[in-house]
């Protein structure tokens, strides 16, 4: 939050005075003291968790649960004060005027959701069988209170201060709208906990949460895999590259390009991130063209450009193997054809092409058009564009040509480190180890370039 | 031989399984409408199967389904006294009816983990179903609380050891090790099933059958958190296998060394005792353990690493590790690859041969190296694939074996190259 101006802090101070106030009127008379300890117990180990699982559609904190089921036990006011219990959460990082905003938002959500589920004809107390399904009307109207009060109070600090952090405000109100559904969903459990409560007491909150903490474990253990393996499958594609110095971060960068066309387009989920390893692995296959001749001046034989036109069958064959990447084998083994069929290795034409291959193809030329070769200087971003325009129907897919130059004219375009175009830049190729001890031969010619044609000595 | 246990398995649960459809038989079935949602809960369970990490197979849903049926006491106010038989037998139809679809998918139908958890329900169905409708004990809740609890969790446990029986049985590996992989890998989802177990039995007092259906939604939501984390698993150990290939490709090392030498190190590793994860650094290490050869620009001929300079060792050593380090997560990996060469003691001691040999005999660890476990490992693996390569010839690899035995104590670890031995006795076995 940082720095608020005038009216953020007033409208905080409001929310915090309504909290207050719920939570000195009372009346405290007749409450289920045991329901709020262990209730506010599992508010504060829940809320003392270092960090919330924020994984695709699974995204829940136990409290929300554990208020609910007080607002059936113990009614609107037991159901602020286990709110109030996120203000002992022991985690760091929020600031004061954070945690106790957050504490106010949790303790009037409870308090309007305990209201709500009054006002609807729900009972406080122990549910039994004939409870339901009577029951279910006025605690559903208690979740959608406390969600709508949440997101609501929370939709208003990001609102007042969206001037300062304009993105992250933006990211915060499309994360919501997703979370809303699932908050529900999860508020749900609370209305189990109420129910267990009568047959299996103060252990009921720890039978029902125990498959969503196990289920939290295991995200966490994926989202950590899944940074190993992004961290790998990079380290081993530079390692690739280390052959040629002149595509340092090629791979990277095609993948970035891949991935910038296919938004553009509309894709999403899963095929998105088979192209971004698509992209990384492209050129895997170049290992396999000997290097005297992937790095050989002047014109090739009819026998060193077959050799090199094996590369993407090459790279197929090694990553064959990897599962999830179906479509992504596709893409790498096309990636050199032309939508004029003039290309490798099958030649085929037009919609013949993979999709995955005709979006490689584009991020690939742009990228080596961009990049410095020991033949010719880099080109500049406009010039690469207007080139892919001359070359968009007969060897590029107009469509994704299209695409690129709006994602470009957008967002910019990162081209590899050590250009002198490219002042500041350099985020996406990585420096490795000194580029001395590679940089044997000066006069390399990348005879994967798909921007320059091959030279082929019985032309 | 190998599947010894797996068949003593399957037929205890087949006996079990035909004594209890003889008792239904003869007593007549009981609730039928129970059994039949029960029924169906298992076999949507066993429909939807999960295989965790290291090629283990679970249906967290089904078995929690079958548990909470075993540990029923009551459903509404309608007390359930169904016998331990008619919990078994629901139990194995649900579970073939839910294993029918994968065997129609040409999937294979995984009995093994079936009668697992078969015999685990049964066990506590025997404790449990004659209490079930006892007074004393339905009424004193905190008993029976306890009493559901403890079964519950011991069922889970069954399945954990006798698992691990199994593998000791196929894979060689220790009972302890695998007993403690195994806890690691199954107990957090274990500890989900018997809580949705014990939460089954419990609710369908409060809400009737209708408890099947809501606490079964937990538990699939930890169980697509799991598919995923095994799914990424998976595909990491396939990416680096495939990448580990480009070796290969390049002709720097012969074909399918890379594959060989890792497989050779895990069954060494596993025949010393490692644990799994340490186990799977060990494997990751191995894959790439020539991936350093990509900074040559010119592959060594043969791929054959032992035959080059001891300085060029190194330095392909130090270049892997290098790449293996910028992925900055598998540290350890990195430190197994670039020791990969060290000898198992110090040349300060080459100069006494005999003393050193004799010290080396004796497992005396006094002045090694101090390479990690993993990098002997490899070198002894690498070394022994560079004499032999692919040839499955049984006097080739005693000699290469033998080879090596003479250079323990300076050169190779000498517990790696005994283990060394006995894995490659074993192959030869099956070879001949």
């Amino acid at each position: 939050m940082g720095k608020l101006s005038r009216v953020a802090l007033l409208y905080v101070t409001a929310v915090v005075a309504a909290a207050v106030a719920v939570l000195v009127r009372g009346p405290f008379t007749g409450l289920g003291w045991s329901y709020i300890a262990v209730l506010g117990a599992l508010v504060i180990i829940s809320e003392s968790r270092a960090t919330q699982l924020r994984q695709g559609r699974l995204s829940w904190s136990p409290s929300s649960t554990a208020m609910l089921a007080s607002v059936v036990l113990v009614g609107p006011v037991g159901a602020a004060l286990v709110g109030a219990c996120t203000a002992v959460a022991l985690r760091r990082g929020p600031s004061v005027l954070q945690r106790v905003f957050n504490t106010a938002m949790h303790v009037l959500s409870a308090y309007l959701a305990g209201r709500a589920y009054l006002a609807l004809g729900g009972h406080v107390g122990l549910p039994d069988a004939s409870s339901f399904p009577r029951i279910i009307w006025p605690f559903a109207g208690a979740a959608v209170t406390q969600v709508a009060v949440n997101h609501g109070l929370l939709g208003g600090v990001l609102w007042l201060t969206r001037d300062a952090e304009p993105a992250s405000a933006h990211a915060g109100v499309g994360l919501s709208a997703r979370l809303q559904l699932s908050d529900l969903g999860y508020g749900a459990f609370g209305l189990l906990i109420a129910a267990l409560w009568r047959v299996v007491g103060p252990f009921a909150p720890v039978l029902v949460l125990i498959p969503f903490i196990v289920a939290r474990w295991a995200m966490a253990q994926f989202a950590e895999q899944q940074r190993a393996y992004e961290a790998t499958m990079g380290a081993l594609c530079q390692a690739v590259e280390t052959k040629d110095f002149y595509t340092r971060g090629h791979s990277e960068r095609v993948s970035r390009g891949s991935v910038m066309i296919a938004r553009e387009i509309g894709m999403r989920g899963a095929r998105l991130e088979a192209l971004r390893y698509a992209g990384m692995l492209h050129d895997v296959g170049k290992l396999g063209v000997p290097t005297k001749v992937l790095q050989k001046t002047g014109k090739l034989t009819e026998e060193e450009y077959q050799a090199i036109q094996l590369h993407p069958m090459q790279g197929l064959a090694i990553v064959r193997e990897i599962g999830f990447l179906d479509e992504a084998l596709a893409g790498i083994m096309h990636h050199h054809e032309r939508i004029d069929g003039r290309g490798y290795p099958t030649g085929l034409a037009g919609d013949e092409i993979p999709e995955f291959a005709r979006v490689l193809a584009v991020a690939d030329a742009f990228d080596s058009m961009t990049s410095t070769r020991s033949y010719r200087g880099a080109r500049p971003v406009e010039e690469a564009i207007a080139e892919l325009g001359k070359w968009s129907g007969t060897q590029f897919d107009p469509a994704f040509v299209a695409a690129f130059v709006a994602a470009i004219r957008r967002e910019g375009w990162q081209r590899s480190a050590g250009e002198p175009a490219a002042a500041g830049g350099g985020l996406g190729a990585p420096s490795t180890a000194g580029p001395q001890d590679e940089r044997s031969a000066p006069a390399v010619q990348d005879r994967d370039d798909p921007a320059a044609p091959q030279r082929v000595d019985s032309q | 031989m190998r599947d010894s246990g797996q068949l003593l398995l399957v037929t205890a649960a087949g006996m079990v399984l035909v004594a209890s459809v003889a008792q239904t038989a003869v007593a007549g079935p009981r609730d039928v409408r129970i059994a039949v949602a029960f029924g169906a809960l298992i076999a949507f369970g066993e429909l939807l199967r999960l295989n965790l990490p290291g090629d283990r197979e679970s249906a967290p849903v089904g078995f929690a389904g079958a548990l909470g049926y075993a540990l029923l006491i009551r459903v509404g106010a309608h007390p359930v006294d169904d016998a331990a038989g008619q919990v078994v037998t629901v139990t194995a139809i649900g579970m073939i009816a839910g294993a029918l679809p994968h065997l129609a998918a040409g999937r294979p139908a995984r009995v093994r983990g079936m009668a697992l958890r078969l015999l685990s329900v049964a066990c506590v169905a025997l404790v449990f179903r004659p209490i079930a409708g006892n007074a004393d004990v339905v009424k004193n809740w905190g008993l029976a609380f306890s009493l559901m609890t403890s079964l519950a969790v011991a069922a889970v446990l069954l399945e954990v050891v006798l698992t691990a029986v199994l593998r000791v049985d196929e894979q060689r590996a220790r009972f302890r090790v695998a007993l403690v992989d195994e806890m690691r890998v199954q107990l957090p989802l274990g500890a989900a099933v018997a809580a949705s177990a014990l939460l089954i039995a419990f609710a369908a007092e409060v809400m009737g059958l209708a408890a099947l259906a809501v606490f079964t939604a937990p538990l699939l939501v930890t169980q697509v958190a799991f598919r995923r984390y095994a799914g990424i698993r998976a595909t990491y150990l396939q990416t680096v296998r495939a990448l580990a290939k480009v070796t290969e490709i390049g002709g720097y090392v012969e074909v399918g060394h890379s594959e060989r030498v890792s497989k050779l190190a895990v069954a060494i590793g596993r025949e010393l005792g490692i644990h799994e994860p340490e186990l799977l650094e060990l494997e990751y290490a191995a894959l790439m353990h020539d991936i350093g050869q990509l900074s040559l620009r010119d592959p060594i001929p043969g791929g054959a690493t032992v035959l080059v300079s001891r300085q060029d060792q190194r330095r392909i050593a130090e270049l892997g590790a290098d790449v293996i380090q910028q992925a900055r997560v598998l540290g350890s990996v990195a430190e197994i690859v670039r020791r990969q060469n060290e000898p198992y003691r110090e040349t300060d001691t080459a100069s006494l041969p005999g003393a050193a040999w004799e010290q080396g005999a004796a497992g005396q660890h006094g002045r090694a190296s101090g390479s990690p476990l993993g990098s002997r490992i490899i070198k002894a693996a690498n070394a022994f694939d560079d004499l032999v390569g692919s040839s499955l010839d049984p006097v080739r690899a005693a000699a290469a074996v033998q080879r090596l035995r003479l250079d323990t104590g300076s050169e190779y670890d000498p517990g790696a190259v005994e283990a060394l031995s006995r894995v490659v006795a074993r192959r030869s076995l099956i070879h001949l």
